[in-house]
């Protein structure tokens, strides 16, 4: 009982989603602000995912099962992820041995339903997205992790979020030294891959391959889609504070530090030209992963 | 009223289709998501992929090869799909009426909800329309 009101309601769907619908909402807001526009409402992504279930669902002709079947997919294991980084986050004992690898896990299971949803379409436009989305992935999962197993050797070796956010209030947040530093540098660029967001949003460029990956989905499955993205925008800016600015996670605080995180992630956005795919590989696996190796240095060396 | 056509009038999507048109209308069209006019305060959004569009904005004069595909464009989206006539061309035939290319205007081949007038029509002119759809699908289509 308590892990379905856990996994549906708080910390995981409910909640996950309400907030991921507003922090988009913010993403559109202060975009439009950035560009002298006055922006849309607050309840406007609300608005988007309702008018969307009323909609028809199109299968197009040569679909097969798994597009209609990816959605679910990612959204409920991003649903488990935003569950597991939220009992860890907002309430005591609930973490389990090893669940920095299963958020790791969870985390990259959208991307892969987008990628099996897309490839089942039968559109060359959605196979364009696809293939840019499944090299994207390959891109930013190395530095990523190898900036994880930074934050790991920092905290003494442990793959427990609680034990992680504890060696935190304990020693001061992994920021404020230099491998955690740079580390932060390295999570924050691959999260705005994760995020899908404009240097690294070729698998969806709207006005060159036309909504690429979710090309062909309309209505419910688009709607999920949708949810998806907006869960992904809560528990990828809460994964990096847990691993980085774990000092002191009280509400406001929290609250702060997200809205920090989502800020810096729209400025990149609304402030970059979007990247050819082969550019963003190159970026991800140079400059990206050296930085990364050098944080791993440091953090093995005790800085 | 309805829940979901409540929603639908609060967050309309647009698939811009040009069929020949001279390029005045798309630009003008354009306009509206500058910072001087901005429909996206009312959740009008211009979209890449047809099957997430709720509006069908039409510009241009529909010659021959262009009925073909726009039976399909409108085929293939999602029901309940709405249709903007835009300009003067897509509204009636204009100066394309005697045209050997031209054979029909846009409402002998869609079912056209909306016609916005004008050559091109002003970025105000598109707007009182929008706002004359919306009133339209809220009293029910």
């Amino acid at each position: 009982m308590k892990i379905l009101f856990n996994y549906f309601i708080f910390p995981g769907f409910l909640f996950s989603a309400s907030v991921g619908l507003i922090a988009g909402w913010l993403d559109r807001k202060i975009s439009a602000r950035l560009q002298w526009r006055k922006g849309p409402p607050w309840h406007q992504n609300f608005t988007d995912i309702i008018k969307l279930l009323g909609k028809e669902t199109i299968v197009p002709e040569g679909a097969r099962l798994t597009f209609l079947a990816a959605p679910y997919l990612g959204l409920l294991s991003l649903v488990l992820c935003a569950t597991v980084l939220g009992n860890a986050l907002f309430l005591s004992g609930q973490s389990f041995r090893g669940d920095l690898i299963v958020v790791l896990y969870l985390l990259v299971i959208p991307a892969i339903a987008l990628i099996i949803g897309a490839s089942s379409a039968a559109n060359p436009l959605a196979s364009i997205g696809v293939s840019r989305e499944m090299k994207l992935l390959l891109g930013y999962e190395l530095p990523f992790i190898i900036s994880l197993i930074t934050v790991v050797i920092k905290s003494g070796g442990v793959i427990k979020l609680e034990d992680i956010l504890s060696h935190q209030a304990g020693f001061g947040s992994n920021i404020f030294s230099l491998s955690g530093a740079i580390a932060f540098v390295v999570a924050v660029l691959c999260l705005q891959a994760k995020l899908g967001f404009v240097p690294f949003d070729m698998a969806e460029a709207d006005q060159e391959i036309m909504g690429g990956t979710l090309i062909e989905y309309s209505g419910l499955p688009l709607a999920i889609f949708k949810l998806t993205k907006a869960l992904l925008l809560v528990t990828g800016p809460l994964f990096v504070i847990t691993l980085f600015l774990g000092k002191d996670i009280g509400p406001l605080f929290l609250l702060l530090k997200f809205a920090m995180l989502l800020v810096i992630a729209i400025l990149i956005k609304n402030t970059n030209p979007r990247l050819r795919i082969e550019q963003a590989l190159k970026f991800f696996w140079g400059p990206v992963t050296v930085l990364a190796l050098l944080g791993l240095i440091f953090a093995s060396l005790g800085w | 009223m309805d829940f979901r056509l409540k929603a639908l009038t609060k967050s309309i999507w647009i698939f811009h289709a040009s069929v020949g048109s001279c390029n005045n209308c798309d630009i003008e069209t354009l306009d509206c998501f500058t910072p001087r006019f901005d429909l996206e305060r009312f959740g009008i959004q211009l979209i890449g992929s047809l099957r997430h569009a709720d509006v069908l904005l039409i510009t241009g004069a529909m010659n021959r090869k262009a009925v073909v595909r726009m039976k399909r464009l409108y085929e293939q989206a999602p029901k309940p799909c709405l249709v903007v006539a835009c300009g003067t061309c897509a509204c009636s035939q204009h100066m394309f009426k005697e045209s050997y290319n031209v054979r029909e205007p846009l409402d002998k081949i869609l079912p056209v909800d909306l016609y916005i007038p004008g050559c091109p029509p002003k970025p105000e002119a598109i707007i009182s329309g929008v706002i004359k759809l919306l009133n339209k699908v809220k009293r029910g289509k």
